[in-house]
This record gives structure tokens, sequence and C-alpha cells, in this order.
């Protein structure tokens, strides 16, 4: 990656349920469009936006695209960073073992595959948060 | 300071755009910068320049183009979160074949690139929405 003196740490915090409202589907659009920036990009999930990475998502009966392949695909756009609040997942009954398995190839070592989501507490979001330039909330 | 400022939500419905349009205001006044208010998702709905309030509530479209007109502001609307939602330009509406536009004078069209330039450019990016 070429030298960028513009270079920001950008957060995309996603606090909303995938399909219930558009929120999800058009914050991804932005971190697609983003990567094309050369950016530091993370992505953080809290409150109902964790239910945006469950696995096994079917929308066959609701009529809605199902856009939850391209959260896997975040490690091609060198998105690789997704940190989901734990409290948020028990809150509702989850696991990490519930949600998809993301993960992105890393070249500095063999392009072996590494998982991209990060389980942190609450506690080292509101770090993470504070760590960051942009912070865009969806 | 440089500021930039997005605009979630559609006006009325939501506060997010009264809220963000007396921001913008009291930092001008201040002396700040505004780099670009960039409108997303409901938020494209402040820029139709068809909406009819009635006369004794505030009109968000006419307040936001005015205020671009006086400090010479950027509003920038989405295109694609426009699209989904009607908001067309003289320009989009002839390549998409409809018989209207409706985007309010002060107002532009683009893409979501500026959105990240904006957060790139400002000193802060502040979001008023849901």
């Amino acid at each position: 990656m070429s030298e960028n003196t513009n270079r920001k740490k950008f957060l995309y915090i996603n606090r909303k349920a995938p399909y219930g409202s558009i929120y999800a589907l058009e914050s991804l659009e932005v971190v697609l469009i983003g990567a094309a920036f050369e950016q530091d990009v993370s992505l953080a999930f809290i409150d109902d936006g964790v239910f945006q990475l469950m696995n096994g998502q079917d929308t066959a009966g609701i009529g809605m695209k199902n856009f939850s392949k391209t959260y896997r695909a975040l490690g091609d756009y060198e998105v690789r960073k997704l940190y989901v609040e734990r409290e948020s997942l028990s809150e509702r009954g989850l696991a990490l073992d519930d949600l998809m398995p993301i993960t992105y190839e890393d070249e500095n070592e063999d392009y072996a595959e590494k998982p991209s989501l990060h389980l942190v507490d609450r506690a080292e979001m509101t770090q993470i948060i504070a760590a960051h330039d942009v912070v865009l909330s969806f | 300071m440089r500021f930039g400022i997005v605009v979630n939500e559609g006006p009325y419905t939501h506060q997010a755009s009264d809220s963000a349009y007396q921001f913008a205001k009291a930092a001008l006044q201040k002396g700040h910068e505004i780099f670009r208010v960039f409108f997303y998702h409901d938020g494209v709905n402040n820029a139709t320049r068809l909406t009819v309030p009635p006369q004794d509530d505030r009109n968000l479209q006419q307040q936001w183009s005015a205020l671009a007109e006086a400090h010479n502001l950027d509003l920038v609307v989405c295109i694609a979160a426009a699209q989904r939602r009607g908001i067309l330009d003289a320009d989009e509406a002839k390549r998409q074949g409809k018989d209207s536009d409706n985007l309010a004078r002060g107002f532009r069209i683009s893409g979501l690139g500026q959105l990240i330039d904006a957060g790139i450019q400002a000193d802060r990016l502040v979001m008023f929405g849901d």
C-alpha cells in the first residue's frame, strides 16, 4: 500500500438488525465504497447490530435481498477488523458460534486464513471507539 | 474547526435534519467551517423541492437551500440512496427516463465517496440520525 498521509482510522458502528430497516445494508455500501480510499477501516457490532452477522440467514420468506454474504467478502476489501460486543451477543442469547465465520487472508503469512471477528467486552468497545478518528454510526 | 455533517433521517418524522441545521448554523456563527453536509439514508428526502409543509411550520428544505446560498455550503445527496427514494436531478431524471426531477437548489447529487472524503478532510465528522 502506498504512503497515504491522509490515512485516518474509520470505525463503522452497526447497531441495527439487518432487515428491519435499511441501515445495515446502506452501512455496508459505505464500507465497500470507502475501501477504495485506503483508510484504516474497522467495523463494530453492538446492540441489535450483532444480528447482521448471524449464520444461516434466509430472506426467502420476506422478499428482501440477502446481503449477508457481503460480510464474508470484506476481507477482500482489506476490511479485517470486525469487533463484536460480547454483552450484546449474550443479552440476545447468542454466542460467537452463532455468527458467520468471517476470515481474511494474511499476505504476510503465506495467505493464511485468519479470523476477522474479535469478541470484545463493553469496556473495551468504548476504548476502541475513542481510538478512532472518524466514527460513523448506523 | 472544520466540520463535516451527515444527515441520516428525513425531515419532520425525525429531528435529525433540524438538529443538523441548527448545529450548522451555530457553527458558522462561531466562525467554524462546514466542509460538507452529506445526506444519506432517508436524509436524502431533505433535498426534494416538492415538499409543501404548513405555512406556520418551518420549511426544512428551504432552510437548507438558504443556508447553502448564504455560506456557499456543499450540500451533497447520496446518489444510491436518492435513487432508491425518488430524489432526482435533471440529468439523472433524463438518464432514468423519468418525466420530472425534484432536487432543490443548493443541493447536488454525488457518490458515497463524498462522505468518505468528508471524513478524511474534516477535523470532525458529526452524524445526525437515529
